[in-house]
């Protein structure tokens, strides 16, 4: 399955919901989504994987870009995730400590909230 | 003992296709259903460095993946026919750009990392024609 990309803002935080496979093809238009996004002054994301069947070292090299580009904005970039094999890849590289993991898209937002 | 090889030019594009058939040549081998995530994750990595690797050195030159089904083993070979450059800074091909990891902070060839973890057997080496990433799984050599 290829990528499909979405946005919209809840709660003054922007939600980018991906679906299908992160890989070293479809990463640059995640990366590009992300950039723009940032570009467009919204620096407290959340990145919904719920729907992601595949993430490979090039989808983690984006969401760390993401991550970079928005933390240089005093913002955050939060994770949606309960897929073991999702999450197998952020434990295997350490990533886990680096993200905000969350299993929905509200608790996602109220971490948010309490970090402000 | 069988063997199904696949050679594509080093295109993102591609990689999709080598995680698409060596899940099936793997799913056909026997590997367990439960390894099989590990095994598409593993071959996707070994294949996206041997793809930057060729697009940054030798993009006409072809990406080679073998996967052979012995008595008891699944194993993967993903050889790239880039030989090894003095000019190639270590861990080149892997995570590239400006979104690299190693570009984030963290270090340089994340993908071989990813590979060791997943992979029950790895064993990477380098010849004069280029690099070779040798990964294996159990499995019950249902092809033979």
């Amino acid at each position: 399955m290829d990528l499909k990309l979405d946005h919209h803002s809840k709660d003054g935080i922007e939600i980018v919901d991906v679906e299908g496979e992160i890989d070293v093809y479809t990463a640059p238009r995640l990366r590009e989504l992300l950039i723009e996004l940032v570009n467009n002054r919204f620096y407290q994301l959340v990145v919904n994987m719920e729907k992601v069947e595949f993430l490979d070292s090039t989808g983690l090299g984006v969401l760390v870009g993401g991550l970079k580009r928005v933390r240089a904005h005093d913002g955050s970039l939060d994770l949606v995730c309960t897929q073991e094999r999702i999450l197998k890849i952020f434990r295997i590289t350490g990533l886990t400590k680096v993200f905000g993991i969350h299993d929905t898209v509200d608790e996602a937002i109220a971490a948010k909230r309490s970090e402000k | 003992m069988a063997t199904v090889e696949l050679s594509f030019t080093p295109l993102p594009a591609h990689v999709r296709t080598a995680r698409l058939v060596a899940t099936a040549v793997a799913r056909r081998s026997g590997v367990d259903e439960a390894l099989m995530d590990e095994v598409r994750l593993a071959v996707g990595e070994a294949c996206s460095r041997a793809v930057e690797e060729h697009r940054l050195y030798c993009p006409a030159e072809p990406i080679r993946l073998a996967l052979t089904d012995t008595a008891d083993r699944f194993l993967v070979v993903v050889t790239d026919n880039c030989a090894p450059s003095a000019t190639k800074p270590p861990g080149a091909g892997f995570n590239g750009g400006d979104d690299s990891p190693g570009a984030a902070g963290m270090p340089a060839g994340l993908g071989f990392a990813v590979i060791a973890g997943l992979a029950d057997d790895v064993e990477i080496s380098e010849t004069a024609a280029g690099t070779s990433i040798r990964m294996s799984w159990p499995s019950a050599g249902g092809a033979r």
